[in-house]
């Protein structure tokens, strides 16, 4: 007997023996409010929006934490449960700056969007009101804790997701608010910058470090060659920032919305996974020939790189020196590309469109520099800054026409496109080390061990005389699980792709905001049809990665590819 | 020293089987009725005589006691313990000082008892050093000194005096009904030896022999305790739920982080009977199934926490506690945690993440600690009264205990009586007894002569009592009819010279600064409703037409923010957070109105509210005022009266305090 | 906030953490509190050394030890002053004695006096209500303390700090 009967609003609705009230109604289609609620995280019961009156109980309560009990008597919108569900939202709003008119949530802000469906229309209560400094010292993310309501969602997210806890609530009652240790800046915080409280917190306390000015200044510079590269899975998550439906690949009317923008040139940073590749691959089967060190930690990700270089150091050697795509892009830009082209490198305005938080501090790391002075990339959008910029300038991106990315790299493999979901860099790799070890082709097998959005996935496969191991993690405190195995002696793995979010790019830091796992999922299956139905599914054979050898960088990890495509890291003295 | 044994010699001879590492469950029947492990009038004869020493039957040189807890030391008793050493060493006498807890009558603090061998014990009141030597030398001369005379210690074994009359015919104690603090302020509570000849123990090693855990929460139910902390939840079916919860691990945790601003009854025990506190904690250790207790103590609590740290050795050397206590098979480890200064922490789960080493917010509920609790295991978390209690109610019987009080409320309860009262101090009083016999008859009722306006009762969360329920017997539903509640037992005493408007701000400043600051109702709603009190008690002077609508409001508002937040608040701190505010709202509504629309504090202690004036007739125009007024408001030439500008006037009473004619008025 | 220009020190807490070997993370208000014991407040270095030792994030630790009233980031004075604003203190009129505090020491709660002598503390109850109004110097408590006489109390504080002094 694990289904009972309740009764809400005076309807009979069935409930699971142990779920929680606002489950069930929510299944039977009443919409409770919530500002702290969480899927699949244990509920802190803390905003009380979802609070309901039960027939019996004194206190209303909170639906999202109160358990079904058979026969119980629920009332989720009586004007008592209403009138105190709008005094919550306006004590909110009257400690709140109230400046909407100037926020970048304004439209997607959960308490703006409460506000309105409760009918707050007068500022009843008055008084002193939340005034903190906001935090900008981080390269990616500006902290406004005058705007936070003490949901907690960002700490959790930080602490249980990403195993990171750069921030908790510090002091108490009123002054109580969401801070690092000591209360410092972001930027000596352990805070690996992945955005992923950026896209859980309801209001406009979090959010990204704005390069859209820079952009903007840079394409009405004449003296400016500004060119702009777009990670695999932002066309697949822009169209929902701007009203498409989820899931849909605009990759086509992109890079015509780009061109009219007035970007000189438009790449696709999916080539440089393919690039990424060539030059990872090689470096996998250099160790294994080398005798290690192993396994092979993938390096696309930045807030995954600053996470071992805090957490983790004793794993730096492990980490491929590989740069990211979006570094290797910045770097053949400014050398390939302004050779052939004749441009002087300090001339080019290198943006790149990301799904990320962590890749604006990417592009901040003094390695990450062409000739040691000129940065490889100027300016990071997030996907949400792309659909700003958009409107800023007007563009109707559902009505531009289907274009094809610039080259000289243009170009890309189904399995640089891979990149945007987690596994994606594992499979890719695969399909190319085979064929790098072996000289013969992997064949169209899908690597399924490796897709979906399990944390943690492993896959062995026999290439040649060597049974690879893979292990594929998204979110690091899943991360962490891996890591302390192999700490531990686990041997049979010798190659870890690490994606910082769960999900991987596609669930990024930089996404629209308010995307659930379905939406996720959605996104992910768009990539994998791309696989399915494309001609061109391995990197090694993308002709324009393969002419970039030929033509300038000789082949996989020479010399010049290590001056430009790869790195180093470094112990980070941060508060951990 | 006394001792019934000391550790190397448990035995009166070596006969006697008994010692710490050798339990047994006839242990503390044997020690103090005994032997019992073998027949011999010598050894019995042995055992009642060392008895009777302890319990001060028979001494052998004069003892003389001095209450010397926390309240005892602020009232001056460490000096005075200075003076009776130093005179004993000059006058040569022989006699043996005795370190007491607090009897619970802090007004007269410092309180000095003298006992000669043979004769009773009597008990002086505000004993200075100035004082003590012509106390002492009566006393100790055999007589009474009369004049500073609180009662002696009626006794049936040993001769009394004449002209003392008995301590519990004082006005203070004869409508007591001292259980939990029985031993307070008699007994030397770092001597387990004491309590244990005064009966101690025998209720633990009772039920661990002769009863199975159900059976004991079972009579803890029947006997009707109920929490003695908060919301009086049945303390038997606390117990049952956890006993019947699974877990692997059960805990058991006194809430000795007594939050409350007024009330004291907690540390009371724990500094003067800290080994009831530990027996009622096995007891119920026993009830639930635990093994492991834990003691959550006020770090504000020195003293308290050090003799509870020394009982617990105590307990332990006499097998009392630790591995297989009196052979039952039964183990209980107690560990005392330092509360860290958190009024949220009095609520279980706060309590309980605390001790987790997090910030002490709570968590919503279910599940209850009872199922899920500390480190996830079924926990029982009492209060030390509560606890204190549990000794009582196995000893009398559950039949006796739920004989004293009402119908639903049994027993007795402490109250810390404090505030405009003659007679300060730790009460403990049958359930069911009037607000007004506690405040009258015990508490002497108002000091100066002074009219009585109300009582606060349960802190914080608690309300106030008028005049008119001042007959409201003291039992958990009747307090609740008339918007308080038992709390932990506070009662601050108001009179006419309390504004009921400057106490509702002050309970609500208390609670945003005690706010853990998790859920909104209470982190903005208390917030915004200070604001609003705080607008209601500030001068008016050049308010805008904005703020006089918002003051005209503001009752309105106050009503509003006080229901929602009681309505919607996550943990029972923000729940009860507006009831200070509902509660005079009820009683004392005509005090808001004269502050919201007159402008005037009645009681005259707001003090921006307050208007001045100065009597032409009285003032000679010395200029005192006018140096002294720091707004510049007070006008006049030399010699000539002077006169106050009400706009300029910030009402900081500087005027009234230098006049030297009288002259000045405040209205 | 942690006073920016307090030089930190590393102090040392081999002899502490020593004792809680092993511990994990509900030693976590005893191990502060034994550190403030030490040092007399929560220097960053400390925190971060607690939180190190006991594997948690120092955010965590802040966040702990920011909760809790009894944890200071400053040093205090040689007396620490803390009053009692409880209830019962209240309504015998402690605000006055707060006043007066202030004013003589020219300090705000939560401050300590230039020469480093006092600092002052508001706590919520010290439990002697019954002598209310109630203020604690250094551990010992003064009763019934009225507010004209804080001049000579603080007096005889400072007699016995310059006392110290010439000795």
């Amino acid at each position: 007997m694990n289904v009972i009967t309740i009764e809400i609003n005076g309807q009979q609705v069935q409930a699971n023996k142990g779920e929680f009230i606002l489950e069930a109604a929510r299944r039977a289609g009443i919409n409770i409010p919530t500002l702290c609620h969480m899927e699949n995280f244990t509920p802190t019961g803390a905003c009380r929006m979802c609070v309901v009156e039960i027939d019996g109980i004194r206190n209303l309560v909170p639906s999202c934490a109160y358990p079904v009990a058979d026969g119980m008597k629920i009332q989720t919108h009586s004007p008592r449960v209403v009138r105190a569900r709008k005094t919550i939202v306006e004590l909110l709003l009257a400690s709140h700056p109230d400046d909407c008119l100037y926020c970048v949530r304004s439209g997607s802000c959960q308490l703006q969007e409460l506000a309105e469906d409760l009918g707050v229309r007068q500022r009843r209560y008055t008084g002193a009101k939340n005034n903190y400094q906001p935090d900008h010292s981080s390269p990616a993310i500006v902290r406004d804790p005058s705007k936070c309501i003490l949901c907690g969602k960002c700490v959790r997210v930080c602490e249980e997701v990403q195993g990171v806890g750069a921030i908790d609530f510090i002091n108490r009652g009123a002054a109580a608010r969401v801070a690092t240790a000591f209360d410092e800046g972001l930027n000596i915080s352990s805070c690996v910058f992945c955005g992923q409280c950026v896209k859980v917190c309801p209001t406009g306390a979090l959010r990204e470090t704005s390069h859209l000015k820079r952009i903007t200044d840079a394409l009405q510079n004449p003296d400016k060659f500004v060119v702009v590269q777009h990670a695999p899975s932002v066309s697949i998550t822009l169209g929902e920032e701007l009203g498409i439906k989820a899931g849909t690949d605009v990759c086509g009317k992109m890079h015509a919305a780009l061109r009219r923008l007035g970007f000189k040139r438009v790449f696709d940073t999916s080539f440089t996974a393919d690039l990424t590749i060539m030059e990872e691959g090689t470096e996998l089967i250099n160790r294994v020939k080398n005798g290690g060190p192993l396994p092979l930690l993938s390096s696309c990700s930045p807030g995954w790189v600053k996470f071992v270089e805090e957490f983790y150091p004793e794993f730096i050697p492990n980490v491929s020196s590989c740069k990211s795509p979006q570094q290797m892009m910045g770097a053949v830009i400014k050398s390939f590309f302004a050779e052939k082209q004749q441009i002087d490198p300090s001339k080019i305005f290198s943006v790149s469109i990301m799904p990320c938080t962590a890749k604006k501090f990417e592009a901040d790391r003094p390695e990450m520099k062409h000739d040691t002075t000129l940065p490889d990339i100027d300016a990071v959008l997030t996907t949400r800054e792309l659909a700003r910029l958009l409107k800023l300038y007007g563009i109707d991106l559902e009505k531009m026409p289907n274009e094809e990315a610039d080259s000289p790299f243009g170009q890309r493999s189904t399995a640089g496109k891979l990149f945007g979901a987690t596994g994606g860099v594992a499979e890719a790799a695969i399909r190319s080390v085979y064929y790098l070890m072996t000289g013969e082709e992997l064949g169209i097998k899908e690597l399924d061990a490796l897709r979906g959005m399990d944390p943690i996935k492993e896959a062995h496969l026999q290439i040649g005389d060597l049974n690879v191991g893979v292990a594929v993690v998204s979110g690091l405190s899943n991360a962490r699980i891996l890591l302390d195995q192999i700490k531990a002696g686990r041997k049979d793995i010798h190659f870890i792709e690490v994606m910082t979010c769960p999900g991987g790019c596609i669930n990024g830091g930089g996404q629209p905001i308010g995307t659930d796992i379905q939406g996720v999922t959605k996104r992910m299956q768009t990539l994998y049809k791309i696989d399915r139905t494309e001609e061109l599914r391995v990197s090694h054979k993308n002709e324009e990665v393969q002419r970039l050898y030929k033509e300038y960088l000789g082949e996989p990890n020479s010399h010049k590819a290590h001056e430009l495509l790869h790195t180093h890291y470094v112990k980070r003295k941060v508060t951990i | 020293m006394l001792t019934l044994q000391n550790e190397n010699n448990l035995r009166c001879c070596d006969r006697c089987s008994h010692s710490a590492d050798r339990p047994c469950p006839k242990f503390i029947d044997c020690i103090t009725e005994g032997p019992l492990c073998h027949e011999d009038a010598k050894c019995k004869q042995m055992r009642l005589e060392r008895l009777s020493k302890i319990r001060g039957e028979k001494l052998e040189r004069p003892v003389i006691y001095v209450g010397a807890a926390t309240c005892g030391l602020a009232a001056g008793a460490d000096q005075v313990l200075t003076t009776i050493k130093s005179y004993l060493s000059e006058k040569k006498v022989e006699a043996d000082v005795v370190e007491v807890g607090c009897i619970g009558f802090c007004a007269v603090e410092p309180i000095v008892d003298v006992q000669l061998p043979g004769k009773t014990r009597v008990s002086y009141q505000q004993v200075t050093p100035e004082l003590l030597p012509t106390i002492l030398d009566t006393a100790l001369s055999g007589k009474v000194a009369e004049e500073h005379v609180l009662g002696q210690f009626p006794s049936q074994v040993v001769e009394g005096y004449p002209n003392a009359p008995s301590i519990f015919d004082h006005p203070f104690f004869v409508k007591q009904k001292r259980w939990v603090l029985a031993n307070c302020g008699v007994i030397d509570p770092t001597s387990i030896n004491e309590y244990i000849a005064r009966g101690g123990y025998r209720a633990l090693a009772s039920v661990i022999r002769d009863n199975t855990p159900a059976e004991v929460c079972d009579n803890v139910e029947k006997s009707g305790l109920r929490g003695r902390g908060g919301g009086g939840f049945p303390t038997g079916k606390k117990w049952k739920f956890a006993l019947e919860a699974v877990g692997k691990q059960k805990y058991i945790v006194c809430n000795a982080d007594e939050g409350d601003p007024g009330a004291f009854m907690d540390r009371a025990v724990i500094e003067g009977d800290p080994h009831r506190l530990i027996e009622g904690l096995a007891i119920a250790a026993y009830g639930v199934g635990a093994d492991h207790a834990y003691v959550y103590v006020r770090a504000e609590y020195p003293l308290a926490i050090q003799r509870l740290l020394k009982a617990i050795k105590q307990a332990r050397d006499w097998g009392l506690i630790g591995r297989n206590i009196l052979d039952s098979g039964f183990n209980l480890e107690i560990k005392i945690k330092k509360g860290a200064g958190a009024f949220v922490c009095g609520e279980e789960t706060a309590l309980l993440g605390s001790i987790e080493g997090r910030r002490g917010m709570p968590r919503p509920r279910p599940p209850f600690p009872a199922q899920k609790g500390l480190f996830g295991c079924p926990t029982v978390i009492n209060n030390v009264e509560t606890l204190a209690n549990i000794p009582t109610v196995i000893s009398v019987g559950w039949e006796s205990f739920a004989a004293i009080g009402t119908q639903n409320s049994k027993g007795t309860k402490v109250f810390a009586l404090s505030g405009k009262v003659v007679n300060t101090g730790l009460v403990e009083v049958a359930m069911g007894t009037t607000v007004r016999e506690v405040i009258f008859d015990i508490g002497g009722g108002i000091a100066n002569g002074k009219k009585y306006k109300g009582v606060q009762i349960g802190g914080p969360s608690g309300g106030c009592i008028p005049t008119h329920l001042l007959d409201t017997p003291v039992d958990y539903e009747s307090l609740k009819t008339v918007g308080a509640m038992m709390g932990s037992g506070g009662l601050v005493v108001m009179d006419e010279d309390t504004c009921m408007v400057d106490v509702a701000k002050f309970f609500m400043q208390f609670i945003q600064r005690e706010s853990c600051g998790k859920c909104i109702p209470c982190r903005e709603g208390t917030r915004r409703m200070l604001e609003i009190l705080t607008r209601i008690t500030r001068s008016h002077r050049g308010e805008s037409a904005k703020q006089a609508l918002e003051r005209f409001q503001s009752i309105i508002y106050l009503d509003r923010l006080a229901n929602v937040i009681r309505d919607t608040s996550l943990c029972g701190l923000g729940q009860t957070a507006p009831n200070p505010v509902l509660s005079t709202l009820r009683h004392f509504r005509e005090e808001y109105e004269a502050h919201v629309y007159d402008r005037k504090c009645p009681a005259g202690a707001c003090s921006e509210l307050l208007t001045y004036r100065i009597d032409a007739d009285k003032c000679k125009g010395c200029t005192l005022c006018a140096k002294h007024c720091p707004s510049g408001a007070i006008m006049g030439a030399p010699k000539s009266p002077h006169y106050i500008v009400d706009e300029k006037c910030i009402g900081c009473g500087n005027c009234i305090q230098v006049c030297k004619f009288g002259a000045v008025v405040r209205e | 906030m942690v006073e920016q220009s307090t030089i930190e020190q590393n102090f040392d807490l081999t002899e502490i953490l020593g004792r809680y070997k092993g511990a994990s993370r509900d030693a976590l208000i005893p191990l502060l509190q034994d550190v403030q014991d030490l040092i007399g407040y929560l220097p960053k270095s400390a925190v971060t050394q607690v939180a190190n030792f006991l594997n948690l994030p120092t955010s965590k630790v802040y966040g702990v030890a920011t909760f809790y009233n009894q944890f200071r980031f400053d040093p205090v004075g040689k007396f620490h002053i803390q009053i009692c604003r409880g209830t019962a203190c209240h309504v015998k009129g402690s605000a006055r004695v707060l006043e007066a505090l202030q004013r003589e020491l020219n300090i705000k709660p939560g401050q300590t006096t230039r020469d480093g002598v006092f600092s002052l503390e508001v706590v919520s109850c010290i439990g002697a209500c019954g002598l209310a109004p109630a203020v604690c110097i250094s551990g010992k408590v003064h009763a019934r303390v009225n507010p004209d006489e804080i001049k000579s109390l603080l007096k005889q504080y400072k007699e016995q700090k310059s006392a110290e002094v010439t000795v």
